[in-house]
């Protein structure tokens, strides 16, 4: 039975309802319409409601159980917002319990894992619900005791009376909590950040326990009675159509129950790929049966599609002129012209899977027009309306559970396995079917970081300043617009610090699926920009980081032209610039011969990062001895210890796509890569001691999952310059061993 | 073909072919799934258990190779002195962000312990080289397998 009641004082933005737990204690499900728009405004932007919502409950024993509302995928959030929540709850973190939450739009909004969006979108609402679940508590205490809340204190999930030495614990009152009517959200009185006793603690991740001890907790630990396991057989080339499928011999195959040939909605990029299912009573046997399908593929589409055409198509878009303004500040060709110096170099690299260490996968179980599914997805919810168009099955009739992810890296953003499981479930109704992804699928159909082009030209002053800078970037796209995150940024530096400036595009097509990875856009616009400046500055007789702080300039906030990406400010890119000029002793160089240090800067989703490599090189091979890191991602860091481990993993990411010969190549559509021996990620030994320093600065905490990231590659690329004089323009480095 | 099985130190019967990789027998057939699948070519590690005490890839290992010996996956690791250490630092300084190659970096890890109980950092690395952490936390696996091995942790730093 629930005891509702509404809110009274609510803002017309705000749904705080209170109910009474089963069997005594308060529930607090809070629906907010995130109003002041934070984000949007923390990027000058304009405001879009968006839907947040929490849910805390308080049983009468004291024990605290606060739902996790997204998706975790290792960057720690099933541990951080509940946090939040509990810090301002002011109980005891031994006292919470953390409940992953399944999908559900109407009562949690938005749950989604990508763009290092949950800490900015959740840092007050989480607080606001943690702190109106405890002023209720106040108020059920002083009502119990006939005084004013005012009188009132609480610590660790007791309130005291200090006038009359009595307290009662949160679990004690809970009951009579949950029939007040929630405070205002917008005015609940929230903690200073000196009386934070959970934020800024380093805390062991909530489910860490359980990993050590190998216990079921990922998305392919699923189990369920009578499941059988899958495989899916795609095209082998990117674009590729099932034409007639042989299965018989596959059927017959020991162990294989069901071969299924699926044909998609032609929509492979965001739909349902054609394919042939193989069912099994074990995966391994499902997968052995592959080799036993006789399969034409229609692979025309996919003609031509070769990383040698590619090459060629780019160098003549860049013969051929410009392209498509994108920007055009000044006369930037007018300047060119009359520079005193001026210098051009040409950058690429290469596209790059995900390659998360847990291989896609996706239960799920069709029974009676209903689908109920265990998915590792970042964006589920985009999953349900994914499933509504390529299957017809309605978002409501599907139960979509979240599973922990064995990382993301942007390569869940998309639901194409969850698509596929469903797919195959459906085709053998009641059955519960895993279907699991072999290294090879995943290799070779993910959604690539695409490549890209670039070519640079910069004019130089008398004084060595720089006075005009011009892109053109050859990426992918229909023509019209870019291929999934493949898109430019108008705002990359030295957009809006500098007068002259020429930023355009040109576009091959691709039949190749493209996506984001970690940091997507600035993974790859980073090294090019950051390592031509780094050109530009040694012509013009500085450094980069000098160059970098007088192109900054002033302490100022710079809004994008664009009224679109977050607004900019050089205070704070200063900051981490002198910081970690400073941490690493940057002036001071190496004397040993080959060894040296690389510096680079960047800005991308909300955080400011400045780093530094000390790298040598003895023939040809590459060894990175130190990392200095400094980020700014505003005031608090909630969780140092998942924090400082985001950063390491993006700084090793990042060290990785540059060092072990990451690059994905296709011939005909076809990618030539498949396994860890030729898509090579990093591996321990590799490993650099890593130094990060924190400037906080005094704006709302911001994600960490990528903005460590862009800045290693070109930090590196330029200690390999300043070590050997070898100009690093293509990705990744490939040294001669002479 | 029938086999006996002596996994964690019980008797385990499956009927399976005698080229399934051990990985497929634990995770399908007998429902232990921390041992995990991330190659299936030996390539990444994940799928390490212990054979006799030695770390050996699962997915690379047929069934039909394994005869009696004794099978150590994560789920009984725990009941080994070395093996409870390392969980208890690999909490300590929490080394996981996805988790999911870290029952297989315990198991190498625990296997080099075994026979090097104070492991230098090179040491570390080469033991620990064939498992790969995609989310990049080999800081702290060097620092766990420090601590667990009673040397003193780096001064200052956790990783």
């Amino acid at each position: 039975m629930s005891h509702e009641q509404t809110a009274a004082g609510l803002t017309r933005r705000t749904v705080l309802k209170a109910s009474l737990l089963a069997g005594g204690g308060l529930a607090l499900d809070a629906l907010i319409l995130f109003p002041a728009g934070v984000l949007e405004a923390m990027e000058g932007r304009s405001v879009v409601p968006a839907q947040l919502s929490a849910f805390v409950s308080i049983a009468p024993d004291g024990i605290v159980t606060i739902v996790s509302k997204n998706p975790e995928i290792g960057q720690g959030i099933k541990t951080s917002l509940p946090m939040m929540v509990a810090d301002e709850l002011d109980c005891d973190w031994s006292q919470v319990r953390i409940a992953q939450a399944d999908v559900d739009h109407q009562r949690y909004g938005e749950q989604s894992a990508g763009g290092s969006t949950s800490t900015p979108k959740n840092w007050l609402p989480m607080r606001q619900t943690g702190a109106a679940a405890r002023a209720m508590l106040v108020q059920a205490a002083a009502m119990k005791w006939h005084v004013d809340a005012g009188e009132l204190s609480t610590t660790k999930g007791r309130i005291f009376h200090r006038a009359t030495g009595r307290s009662v614990s949160y679990g004690e009152v809970a009951s009579v909590a949950a029939t007040l009517a929630p405070p205002d959200l917008e005015t609940v009185p929230l903690k200073e950040p000196g009386q934070f006793t959970i934020i800024g603690r380093s805390l062991v991740g909530i489910d860490s326990a359980r990993i050590v001890e190998g216990q079921p907790i990922f998305g392919v630990d699923t189990r369920l009675p009578g499941m059988l396991y899958a495989v899916y057989e795609v095209a082998p080339a990117h674009g590729g159509r099932l034409g007639k499928a042989d299965i018989e011999a596959a059927k017959s195959s020991l162990g294989v129950k069901h071969v299924v040939p699926i044909i998609g909605n032609g929509d492979a990029d965001t739909g349902l790929a054609d394919g042939v299912a193989i069912v099994a009573s074990n995966w391994w046997l499902a997968n052995q049966a592959r080799s036993k399908l006789a399969v034409d593929w229609d692979l025309s589409a996919a003609k031509g599609h070769s990383s040698s055409v590619y090459r060629a198509k780019a160098d003549a878009a860049i013969a051929a002129g410009t392209g498509t303004d994108l920007r055009l500040d000044g006369d930037p060709a007018a300047k060119l012209a009359s520079s005193a110096k001026r210098i051009s170099a040409r950058y690429d690299y290469p596209f790059i899977a995900h390659a998360p260490m847990e291989p896609q996968n996706c239960t799920a179980r069709y029974i009676e027009g209903r689908l109920e599914i265990w998915a590792p997805s970042q964006t589920p919810q985009r999953g349900l309306e994914t499933l509504h168009n390529a299957l017809g099955v309605a978002p409501d009739a599907v139960t979509l559970h979240l599973t922990r992810a064995g990382g993301g890296f942007g390569r869940r953003l998309m639901n194409d396995y969850m698509v596929q499981a469903a797919a195959i479930a459906k085709a053998v109704p009641g059955v519960p079917i895993q279907l699991i992804w072999s290294r090879e699928d995943d290799i070779r159909r993910d959604y690539f970081r695409p490549g890209g082009w670039h070519s640079f030209e910069a004019g130089i002053g008398a004084n060595g300043e720089l006075v005009a800078f011009s892109d053109h970037f050859v990426t992918f796209g229909d023509g019209k617009t870019p291929a999934r995150a493949a898109g430019f940024n108008v705002t990359m530096p030295p957009a809006g610090l500098i007068q002259h400036l020429h930023y355009s595009q040109s576009m091959l097509p691709t039949v190749v699926t493209t996506g984001a990875l970690r940091a997507p856009g600035s993974n790859a616009l980073c090294f090019a920009s950051q390592s031509f400046l780094d050109e530009v500055a040694l012509a013009a007789g500085t450094d980069l980081p000098k160059l970098m702080l007088s192109l900054l300039g002033e302490r100022r906030g710079t809004v994008a032209p664009d009224n679109r990406s977050p607004s900019f400010d050089t205070g704070r890119a200063r900051d981490v610039v002198e910081k970690v000029v400073q941490t690493s002793g940057w002036t001071q160089k190496p004397t040993e011969r080959g060894r040296a240090k690389g510096f680079a800067f960047y800005f991308s989703h909300r955080g400011y990062f400045a780093e530094v490599v000390e790298a040598s090189v003895s023939r040809g091979d590459v060894t990175v001895h130190k990392v200095w890191v400094a980020g700014d991602v505003g005031s608090q860091i909630v969780n140092p210890m998942g924090a400082e481990n985001q950063v390491r993993g993006a700084v090793i990411d990042g060290l990785a796509q540059a060092l072990t010969g990451q690059a994905i190549e296709f011939i005909d559509g076809a990618v030539q890569q498949s396994n860890f021996h030729d898509f090579p990620l990093a591996r321990i030994p590799m490993t650099p001691e890593i130094e990060i320093a924190w400037v906080k600065s005094d704006k709302p905490p911001t994600g960490l999952g990528e903005p460590a990231l862009p800045p290693v590659i070109p930090a590196l690329t330029n200690a390999i310059f300043a070590a050997t004089g070898t100009r690093i323009r293509s990705l990744p480095v490939r040294l001669t061993t002479a | 073909m029938p086999y006996r099985l002596n996994i964690n130190g019980v008797i385990r019967r499956v009927h399976v072919p005698p080229d399934m990789p051990l990985l497929w027998v634990l995770r399908n057939e007998l429902g232990l799934v921390g041992t995990k699948f991330g190659c299936g070519k030996g390539l990444c590690g994940a799928c390490t258990v212990h054979v006799d005490g030695a770390a050996r890839l699962s997915c690379q290992l047929p069934v039909s190779s394994v005869g009696h010996a004794n099978i150590r996956t994560i789920e009984h690791i725990g009941g080994t002195a070395i093996g409870a250490r390392l969980q208890q630092a690999w909490l300590k300084i929490d080394v996981m962000q996805c988790g999911y190659c870290q029952a297989g970096q315990i198991m190498s890890a625990c296997a080099l312990l075994g026979r090097t109980p104070q492991p230098n950092t090179d040491q570390i690395d080469s033991a620990m080289a064939g498992n790969i952490c995609r989310c990049g936390c080999y800081n702290r696996i060097r620092s766990a397998i420090r601590i667990a091995a009673g040397m003193e942790e780096e001064t200052g730093r956790v990783a």
